[in-house]
C-alpha cells in the first residue's frame, strides 16, 4: 500500500468539505475520484498533497505518517500534482517550468550556486537535457523556449504534467487534467496517463469525463458531499444505483 | 541556445563582459574628481540594487526599508574601526556578517507576511533602524554623524576606490548572474510565479525566501559598508525611508527580475539628481516629473522596454 | 498624567485616521498605494496658511486650500494614473512617489522652505478638562474629522456616487460590466482623498505647524495606519489611526519621546505578525 488515508476530515467555517473519508491507493495503479462539484475532490486532493491540514484523521506514506508536514515535504516524500486552476510559472519559459521541477534532484549548495563551480556548470547542462526530453515526451518539444504565457491552454494543461513528472514522483496528483480540452486533446492526456502508469507511477485522477475515467482508470472513488459514496473497478462503480442517484444519472444527460 | 524574450540566455556572459568593459573604459571619459565620485556613488547604489531585485524582482517580495541594512553596514563597520580600533579590513566583514545574522532573525517572522503587511514590516524596520542610529548619539554620533576611519592606508583617492568598488559591482552582478541561472535561482523564480506550486515540486517557500532576504541584506550593508570607509563620514539619512524609496525606484526604473536594469535604474537615478542639481530650486520638480513621465512611457521599466523593442524590430521584416 | 496622554494620542489618531481614509480610497479603487497622500496634507495646511498670511479670511482660506487640494488629487488621476492604468501595480506606486517629489518640489517653489502656521480656529485659550488641559483645537480636531467620518459614511451607503466606488472597490469588472465608470469613480476618489488629506493638514496646523516636507512624516503614519487597521477597510483605516495615534501618545509619555515611533512601528509589525490581514481587515482565500 503506498498510501492509506484514514477518517480524513476537512471543515471551512461551518462548511464540512470532506467528512470521514478512507482511501487506499495501491502502487502502480490509476486510481479516479469523481463526484459532482463540491463533494471535495480537489480538498481531497489538497490534503493529500499537503496543502491543507487535516482537521481529523492522518496520512499514511508507506506505512509512515506525515499528517501535517508542509507541502514542500509530502512533495519530497515522492508526491507529485498538478492543479484545476493552472499554476504554471508564468514568468519563466516551458523549458525553465520543467527544470525547475527538477530541484528534488538537483544540487542546490549557495556557493556554487553563486560561483558557478564547474560541478554545477555540468548539472545544469544535464537538467537542461533532462527537461527537454520531459518536454517532448508531451508534445510540447517545439515551445521549450518560448515564455509560458504565450503557450495555448492544453499546451499548459500538458507543461504542469511535464512539470510535476520532473520531479520523478511516485504518486502523481491530476487535477482535471482533461478540463476545457477537446476530444482529440483529451484523448492525448488520456494515453499520457496510461503512459505514466506504464512506468510504474501510481495516479489519483479526478475528472468529470466519464469517458476518460472508465478507460484510464482501474479503481474509481465516488465523493458526494464530502463523503465517500462508492468505490470498486469502474464498471462497477458506474452501475451503482446510489452512483447513478447523485452523479452519474444527471451527467449521462449533460455530456 | 537563443535568447528568448524575457528569459536569460543561459551561460551567456556577453552582457557581463559588457559591463566589465563599461568599467574598466569609464575613467576615459571622467574629467574630474567628481564625476569619479559619482561613478564611485553609482556603483554602491548598484550593488545594493543588484541584491534588492533579487528579493523583489524575482523572488516576488518587496522591502521598503532596505536602506536600513545599508546604514547598518556603514554604521557597524564605521562603530568598530572608529570607536573600537578594528582594523577596518576586519570590521568591514564582520559587520557585513553581523547585518546577514540580523537578517537571519527578522527575516523568518515578517517574511511569513505578504504583500502591504511585508511592505509595512520591512518600511517599519528601516525607520526603527534609522531612528535608533540618530538618537543613540553616544555610539553613533547621534543625526550629525561620525567620522570614519579610512579602510586601509594604500586605498585612498578617487581612482582607487573607483577600481574597488567597479570591482566589486562586477562580482556582484557576476554572482547574481549565477544564483538566477541556477537551480536556487529558478526555485526562487518558481516562488515568484506560484508559491503553492512551487510547493508541489519540493521547494521550501519560506526557506528561499529567507536565503533571497539575507543575501540582499548581505549586499546593501557591504555597499552601506563600503560608502562609510570611502567617505570617511556618515549619517542616519544613510538609512532613511527616502533612501529605501530611492533604492527600490532604482529597480523597478530599471526594470525589475533584470540585473543590468537594476544597475542600469542606480546609474539613471544616481546621476539625474547630480546633473539636476544645476537646476536649484527646479530639482525636485524636474526628478520628479522625469520619474513619472518615465514610468508612464515604460511601465515595465527600462531593460524590458528597450528588450522589447529590439525583439519587435528583429521581427519586422526589412 | 493618563489622560493627557490618551486626549493628544486619540488627536493625533484622528489626523492619521484622516490620512490613513485617503489611502484606502485610493486603494480600495485601483488597487495601488498614493505615496503622494501626504503632500495633500502639506497642500491643506500650507496653502490655507499662504492664503491668511495673504489677507484671506481663515475659513475662506480653508475652504479654498481644501478646494485647490482636491484639484490637484484629481489632476494627479488623470494625468499620471490614468494615462499608466494598465501598468503593473509597482510601476504605478513610483508614479506616485515620483508625483510627491514633483509636488514637494512645486511646495518649495510656490511657497517657500519655511515652517508656517494658521491660527487656531477659535483661540488659543486651554480649556481645563480633569486633570488635563485641551487645547480648542483638538475640540475641531476631533469634532471635525468625526464629522467627516460619518459624512463619508453616509456618501458610501447612500449616494450613487458613493456605491460606485464600493462597487469598483469589490470586482472592478463587474463594477464595469454594470455600467460604472471606473474613470470618474479613480477621479472622485482621488479628489475624496486628497479633500482628506488637505482636512487633515488645514486642522492639524494651528497646533503642530506646517511646511513643505511635512507630508513625508504624516503619509508614512497614515500609510502605517491604513495597513494596521486592514488595508481595503475605511473602518480599519479610522481604527488604525487611531490605535497608531494613542500607541504613539503613550509611548512618547512612559518610554520617551525619542523613541516614540520606534514603539509605534514595533508594535504595529508585531500586530501584523499576528494579525496579517490587519485590525479589521479580512482574508482573501486563493483557489487551488
Amino acid at each position: 500500500m503506498l498510501l492509506r488515508a484514514e477518517d480524513l476530515s476537512k471543515r471551512f467555517g461551518g462548511v464540512a468539505a470532506l467528512e470521514t473519508v478512507d482511501l487506499e491507493l495501491e502502487r502502480g495503479a490509476v486510481h479516479a475520484v469523481i463526484g459532482p462539484n463540491g463533494a471535495g475532490k480537489t480538498t481531497l486532493l489538497n490534503l493529500l498533497s499537503g496543502i491543507y491540514r487535516p482537521d481529523g484523521g492522518e496520512i499514511f506514506w508507506e506505512n509512515e505518517s506525515i499528517t501535517g508536514r508542509a507541502p514542500h515535504e509530502f512533495a519530497a516524500a515522492g508526491i507529485g500534482r498538478t492543479f484545476q486552476n493552472l499554476q504554471v510559472f508564468f514568468n519563466m519559459s516551458a523549458l525553465e517550468n520543467v527544470m525547475a521541477g527538477r530541484w528534488l534532484h538537483e544540487r542546490h549548495g549557495l556557493a556554487g550556486s553563486l560561483l558557478r563551480l564547474p560541478a554545477l556548470a555540468r548539472a545544469e547542462r544535464a537538467c537542461r537535457d533532462e527537461a527537454l526530453a520531459l518536454l517532448e515526451g508531451v508534445g510540447l518539444g517545439r515551445w521549450a523556449l518560448a515564455r509560458a504565457d504565450s503557450l495555448p491552454y492544453g499546451a499548459l494543461k500538458r507543461l504542469e504534467i511535464a512539470r510535476a513528472l520532473a520531479a520523478e514522483p511516485r504518486l502523481l496528483l491530476l487535477d482535471e487534467p482533461a478540463a476545457g480540452l477537446n476530444a482529440a486533446e483529451t484523448r492525448g492526456i488520456d494515453e499520457l496517463i496510461r503512459r505514466i502508469a506504464a512506468r510504474g507511477i501510481t495516479v489519483v485522477l479526478v475528472e468529470h469525463n466519464m469517458k476518460l475515467v472508465m478507460e484510464v482508470s482501474q479503481h474509481v472513488v465516488v465523493l458526494d458531499y464530502g463523503r465517500k459514496l462508492a468505490e470498486g473497478a469502474p464498471r462497477a462503480v458506474s452501475r451503482d444505483r446510489r452512483v447513478i442517484e447523485a452523479y452519474l444519472g444527471s451527467e449521462a444527460c449533460s455530456t | 541556445m537563443g535568447s528568448s524574450g524575457a528569459a536569460q540566455p543561459s551561460g551567456s556572459s556577453r552582457p557581463l563582459l559588457v559591463l566589465a568593459a563599461i568599467v574598466a573604459v569609464l575613467p576615459l571619459g571622467l574629467p574630474n574628481a567628481y564625476t569619479y565620485e559619482i561613478a564611485i556613488l553609482v556603483g554602491l547604489n548598484a550593488i545594493t540594487c543588484v541584491g534588492l531585485n533579487l528579493l523583489v524582482g524575482y523572488a516576488g517580495q518587496i522591502s521598503l526599508g532596505h536602506a536600513g541594512f545599508f546604514g547598518l553596514g556603514a554604521y557597524g563597520s564605521a562603530i568598530l574601526a572608529a570607536r573600537y580600533g578594528w582594523p577596518a579590513a576586519v570590521s568591514l566583514p564582520v559587520a557585513v556578517a553581523a547585518v546577514g545574522a540580523l537578517a537571519w532573525a527578522i527575516g523568518r517572522p515578517i517574511l511569513r507576511l505578504r504583500g502591504h503587511a511585508l511592505a509595512m514590516a520591512t518600511l517599519g524596520f528601516g525607520i526603527i533602524v534609522s531612528i535608533v542610529l540618530a538618537t543613540e548619539d553616544r555610539v553613533t554620533g547621534g543625526p550629525d554623524g561620525m567620522a570614519v576611519p579610512p579602510l586601509a592606508s594604500f586605498i585612498s583617492g578617487e581612482k582607487t576606490w573607483y577600481w574597488l568598488v567597479g570591482g566589486a559591482l562586477v562580482a556582484s552582478v557576476w554572482m547574481a548572474l549565477n544564483l538566477i541561472d541556477s537551480p536556487r535561482g529558478r526555485a526562487l523564480r518558481a516562488l515568484h510565479g506560484s508559491e503553492v506550486a512551487a510547493g508541489a515540486l519540493g521547494i521550501d517557500a519560506a526557506a528561499h525566501k529567507l536565503s533571497a532576504f539575507v543575501l540582499s541584506a548581505v549586499l546593501a550593508a557591504a555597499a552601506g559598508g563600503l560608502a562609510a570607509h570611502y567617505a570617511g563620514f556618515i549619517t542616519p539619512a544613510n538609512a532613511s525611508f527616502l533612501h529605501s524609496i530611492a533604492l527600490v525606484t532604482m529597480v523597478v526604473f530599471g526594470g525589475m527580475a533584470s540585473t543590468f536594469g537594476a544597475v542600469l535604474g542606480a546609474a539613471v537615478l544616481t546621476t539625474l539628481p547630480q546633473l539636476l542639481a544645476s537646476f536649484k530650486d527646479y530639482e525636485m520638480v524636474l526628478l520628479g516629473a522625469v520619474m513619472m513621465l518615465t514610468m508612464i512611457f515604460m511601465p515595465r521599466g527600462l531593460v524590458p522596454t528597450v528588450e522589447r523593442a529590439l525583439a519587435a524590430a528583429r521581427r519586422r521584416p526589412e | 498624567m493618563i489622560e493627557q496622554y490618551l486626549l493628544s494620542g486619540i488627536t493625533t489618531g484622528a489626523i492619521y485616521a484622516l490620512v490613513a481614509l485617503g489611502f484606502a480610497l485610493i486603494y480600495n479603487a485601483s488597487h495601488v498605494i498614493n505615496f503622494a497622500q501626504g503632500e495633500f496634507v502639506m497642500i491643506g495646511g500650507m496653502a490655507s496658511a499662504a492664503f491668511f498670511e495673504a489677507g484671506l479670511p481663515l475659513p475662506a482660506a480653508i475652504l479654498l486650500s481644501i478646494a485647490g487640494a482636491t484639484l490637484v488629487g484629481v489632476l494627479l488621476d488623470k494625468l499620471a494614473v490614468e494615462p499608466a492604468r494598465d501598468a503593473p501595480v509597482v510601476t504605478l506606486i513610483i508614479i506616485t512617489i515620483g508625483a510627491s517629489i514633483l509636488l514637494r518640489g512645486l511646495a518649495t517653489l510656490v511657497w517657500d522652505k519655511k515652517i508656517h502656521r494658521v491660527p487656531a480656529f477659535s483661540g488659543e485659550a486651554p480649556i481645563a478638562l480633569g486633570t488635563a488641559t485641551l487645547l480648542p483645537q483638538v475640540l475641531w480636531v476631533l469634532g471635525v474629522s468625526a464629522a467627516a467620518v460619518a459624512l463619508l459614511t453616509w456618501f458610501f451607503r447612500r449616494t450613487l456616487t458613493g456605491k460606485a466606488i464600493l462597487a469598483v472597490s469589490h470586482n472592478r469588472l463587474a463594477a464595469r460590466l454594470m455600467g460604472i465608470s471606473v474613470r470618474r469613480v479613480l477621479a472622485v476618489s482621488f479628489g475624496l482623498s486628497a479633500a482628506l488629506g488637505a482636512l487633515a493638514g488645514v486642522l492639524v496646523s494651528p497646533i503642530a505647524f506646517t511646511s513643505w516636507d511635512v507630508g513625508v512624516m504624516l503619509g508614512l503614519k497614515g500609510f502605517a495606519a491604513a495597513i494596521l487597521g486592514g488595508l481595503g477597510s475605511s473602518a480599519g483605516a479610522v481604527a488604525g489611526g487611531l490605535a497608531l495615534g494613542l500607541i504613539e501618545a503613550l509611548g512618547a509619555g512612559y518610554l520617551s519621546s525619542a523613541y516614540k515611533d520606534v514603539f509605534a512601528f514595533l508594535i504595529i509589525v508585531a500586530a501584523l505578525v499576528f494579525l496579517p490581514n490587519g485590525l479589521l481587515g479580512r482574508g482573501a482565500t486563493e483557489r487551488v
